[in-house]
């Protein structure tokens, strides 16, 4: 395997780490107040991702970084072309991150209530923004080669096509129903309840957004046959989910809807390989992992750091999980009425 | 404007700003550690009140620090594409190991840390906050290397085939002088902002009178932190200034509004007069001292602006290549002066406390609320002063900034994103502003209920000590 490829398959697994941890935080945070009702279960929710996202997000962070190392073009291209989406993507992550972390130190009703819009708009521009953006990789947009430098040529609108706004309705879906199965996994009452209910609501729906959506990549990459099995795959992964959370199982549940959100990007990765941004007008504007690569040279270097790295980060962060295993609950939270910063001490 | 400038004024605002809350986030979380250890070790009250105390302004802090962080990920491909393209091979790498050495960590044990009470034996919770404060001293590590190839570009060489620089000694990079200097200067500065904000915040304790015992010996702490700070920050400043003296000459002048060359170069204090260097009204002179600064000798020759404007344009060709004369000058002067401003109040006040004074006067209470800024305003001038004066160079001597930016992106698109960045990052500043000076008057808590050491995971059934 070149250096080349396995790049490409470490930004792919990056993005596999980030849907599925940053998945359930959007789907939590767009659930905040459809499935907790008082303070306390406001808070409970909350907590479940109080020591998580932003190690979640780091995910994004070093999936940025990776490209930016080893792919600059893609990168460069990537970035400066959807510069609209991924600035709303900004700035929804910079409201919700400051949401989650202040918004319980009043009690003041309004105080709360604003932050609390915050995080579920917050939360769903991304969810829906980053499936926009994806589709449209995968399908190509218009890059234009210029004095040697391929550069995007399209508008804003050119990213709302059908195809795109429909692969946006896949992963908003779809982290909603993963949000609400890992809140069914970590909270317990009425919480817990509420959650598993939406589950199987919500995840029909999904269901056949990924299917409509992976039935018309089949059949657009329908030279690749591994596209294929590999949308299957998704397919059967999230019947499954859904099945063992009807049967109270929340783990497996859990296990199989990030297993379907992991095949997900696998497929479209496939889908891309070996290009990293078509270009939908001329087939020597793409972007591939030859000519959007860095040297060898320090693809070799990050290669090395990333063996290194990457496996202690994967014990350290699986062992926060571990440390974070026990269920939260709204009886757990003394005074959820009020702040921290509520009362003068002598 | 063109999209150039707003792309310029966009990187300025944004990184001054995370900027704001990076050394106090790097600093503050050393302090909040070293408080925890000494409750630890002692058990005693005061060192747990501190912890808590310091822990709830450093988390208030930490979130700013965060999603302002993000911004500038992005940033470098969304509005300087072709910077991007032409440096990526080499910028890209310490930018992703920084994400995967220093983000992972510092996120992961930030997270256990401030959730953790109740879920780990006290020892690991303890070590919780050294890792995730470590991390904040290899993310500094990473990116200040690459700021540094910016100022000196080493271990490279030039693909003119495919327009780019290219890595060739990924070691270089990482170990250059450069980077060495600007990673010994930025955290003793780090340690010198945590400091006076740890100091700030005790004293106004101190005069109003409320937990004396924590207050006093965090106010130890915060000003001690600031004196040995301020030598360290001295002495590698004097060693980064000579460096960059050989590296960009051009800084140094510029600095020092030096229009010929000179030897025994004097270092103006404090100059009233005209800064395009034609005559000077008014000016107070330290004989030598620029001379001893650049070179390390006083009879030192120091190149002047005018000289090394004329190599320049035979090196580089035709162009402007003198940066902003008063913003390099007044940048380097107030970020020194601001910072002996912080170390004068530090002295006088660690003075007073040791002789069991409780400081009074009229001038005490501002100068302590002013504590915790003046060292925020030395940084922030450090790195205009930095990077404003390496203008007109993105990469020195490789790619100038007017090169760098995205072809894609429209002036009104950057226009359109400045002007909301700005708005929001304003609203933020005004809530945590807020939120910081409520949590200083509710100030430190007291705790009728022991800590108990629980064993990994904790208990379900408790009350949790933490929740959002
Ligand atoms: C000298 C130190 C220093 C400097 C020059 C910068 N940063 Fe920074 N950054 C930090 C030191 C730091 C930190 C101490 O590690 C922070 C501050 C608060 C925090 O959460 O971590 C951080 C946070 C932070 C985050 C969020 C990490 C997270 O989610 O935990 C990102 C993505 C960046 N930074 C990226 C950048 C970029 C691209 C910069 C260059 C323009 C930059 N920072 C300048
Ligand atoms: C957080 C600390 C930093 C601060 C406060 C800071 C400050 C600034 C300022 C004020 C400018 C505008 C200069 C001008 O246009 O006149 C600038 C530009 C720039 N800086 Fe920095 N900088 C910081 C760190 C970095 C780092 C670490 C990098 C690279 C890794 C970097 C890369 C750049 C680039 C690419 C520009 C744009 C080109 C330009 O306009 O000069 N900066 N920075
Ligand atoms: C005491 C005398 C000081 C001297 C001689 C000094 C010297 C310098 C020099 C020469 C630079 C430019 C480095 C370059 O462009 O390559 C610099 C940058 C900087 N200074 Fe200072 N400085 C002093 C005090 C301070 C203080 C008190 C602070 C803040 C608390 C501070 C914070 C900074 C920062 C953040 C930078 C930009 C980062 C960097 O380039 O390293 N400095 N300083």
């Amino acid at each position: 395997m070149t250096f080349n490829t396995f790049w490409f398959i470490v930004i792919a697994v990056l993005w596999i780490g980030y849907f599925i941890l940053e998945g359930f935080d959007f789907g939590v945070g767009m659930l905040l107040k459809a499935v907790a009702k008082d303070q306390a279960e406001r808070r409970a929710v909350l907590t479940t991702l109080g020591p998580v996202w932003d190690g979640n997000e780091v995910w994004l962070l070093v999936a940025g970084g990776a490209t930016f190392a080893a792919f600059p073009e893609w990168y460069a291209t990537l970035f400066s072309g959807f510069y609209l989406p991924l600035f709303l993507i900004l700035l929804a992550l910079i409201v919700r991150g400051v949401a989650f972390e202040y918004r319980s130190k009043y009690g003041d009703k309004q105080w709360r209530a604003r932050w609390d819009n915050a995080i579920v708009v917050a939360s769903f521009l991304p969810a829906l923004l980053w499936g926009v953006a994806f589709a449209n990789i995968v399908r190509g947009v218009p890059l234009e080669k210029k004095n040697g430098v391929i550069e995007y040529a399209g508008g804003f609108f050119n990213l709302l096509n059908p195809y795109a706004l429909l692969g946006g309705v896949v992963t908003l879906t779809v982290f909603l129903t993963h949000g609400a199965i890992f809140l069914s996994l970590k909270t317990d009452g009425a919480i817990r309840e509420r959650a598993r209910a939406l589950v199987t609501k919500i995840g029909l729906v999904a269901a056949v957004a990924t299917v409509a959506f992976l039935g018309i990549t089949t059949v657009a990459f329908n030279d690749k046959h591994e596209v294929y099995a590999l949308a299957f795959i998704v397919a059967l992964s999230w019947l499954a989910a859904l099945q063992f959370n009807l049967k109270g199982r929340e783990g497996y549940s859990f296990l199989f809807s990030s297993i379907a959100l992991a095949f997900a990007v696998i497929t479209l990765f496939t889908a891309l390989y070996p290009n990293v941004m078509p270009s939908s007008l001329l087939e020597s504007a793409s972007l591939n992992i030859t000519n959007a690569s860095s040297t060898d040279y320090t693809l070799k270097v990050m290669t090395i750091v990333a063996l290194i790295l990457t496996p202690i980060v994967l014990i350290y962060q699986g062992w926060t999980y571990w440390v974070f295993r026990k269920r939260v609950s709204a009886k757990q939270i003394s005074t959820p009425e009020v702040g921290v910063l509520d009362r003068i001490n002598p | 404007m063109n999209s150039l400038d707003l792309a310029r004024w966009q990187f300025a605002i944004t990184t001054v700003y995370h900027f704001i809350f990076v050394p106090i986030t790097i600093g503050t979380g050393f302090l909040v550690a070293g408080l925890q250890t000494a409750w630890y070790r002692t058990s005693k009250p005061h060192y747990l009140r501190a912890t808590k105390f310091f822990g709830k302004l450093f988390l208030i802090n930490f979130a700013m620090g965060v999603v302002t962080g993000i911004v500038q990920e992005f940033q470098f491909g969304m509005n300087w594409s072709s910077y991007s393209r032409f440096v990526g091979d080499i910028f890209g790498a310490p930018l992703a190991m920084e994400g995967l050495l220093a983000f992972f960590l510092e996120s992961t044990f930030l997270g256990i840390w401030i959730f953790g009470w109740d879920r780990l034996p006290k020892k690991l919770h303890l070590a919780s906050i050294w890792a995730a404060s470590f991390g904040t001293l290899f993310s500094a590590y990473f990116i200040l290397a690459a700021n540094a190839w910016m100022q000196h570009p080493v271990g490279y060489t030039m693909n003119t085939a495919r327009g780019r620089a290219e890595l060739t000694d990924i070691f270089k990079v990482l170990t250059q002088n450069t980077a060495l200097a600007s990673f010994g200067h930025t955290i003793p500065a780090a340690f010198f902002t945590a400091g006076a904000f740890v100091a700030g915040v005790s004293a106004y304790l101190l005069i109003k009178n409320r937990d004396v015992t924590m207050a006093r010996s965090t106010a130890r702490l915060g000003f001690i932190t600031v004196i040995v700070a301020f030598i360290l920050v001295a002495v590698t400043g004097d060693l980064t200034a000579r460096i960059m003296t050989t590296q960009q000459p051009m800084k140094m002048a510029a600095a020092e509004a030096l229009y010929s060359s000179e030897a025994n170069a004097p270092f103006s204090l404090f100059t009233i007069g005209t800064l395009d260097g034609s005559r000077s009204v008014f000016q107070i002179d330290l004989p030598g001292v620029l001379s001893f600064m650049s070179t390390g000798s006083t009879n030192g020759v120091v190149e002047g602006i005018n000289d090394l404007q004329n190599k320049y344009a035979q090196q580089f060709g035709a162009g402007d290549y003198t940066p902003n004369i008063p913003i390099a000058y007044w940048g380097f002067r107030f970020m020194i002066g601001f910072g002996f401003l912080a170390l004068l109040f530090s002295l006088i006040a660690l003075y007073r406390i040791n002789r069991n004074e409780l400081p009074k006067g009229k001038w005490f209470l501002p100068a302590m609320i002013s504590m915790p800024f003046l060292p925020l305003l030395a940084n922030s001038f450090g790195w205009i002063f930095t990077e404003n004066a390496r203008q007109p160079w993105a990469v020195f001597g490789l790619i100038k900034t007017a090169d760098g930016v995205s072809p894609a992106v429209g002036a009104g698109s950057v226009a359109f994103t400045l002007v909301v960045f700005t708005l929001l990052y304003g609203v933020l500043a005004i809530i945590e502003f807020g939120l910081m000076l409520r949590a200083i008057k509710v100030g430190p808590e007291t705790f009728d209920r022991p800590i108990e050491d629980v064993a990994v995971g904790g208990d379900s059934d408790r009350t949790l000590t933490m929740a959002y």
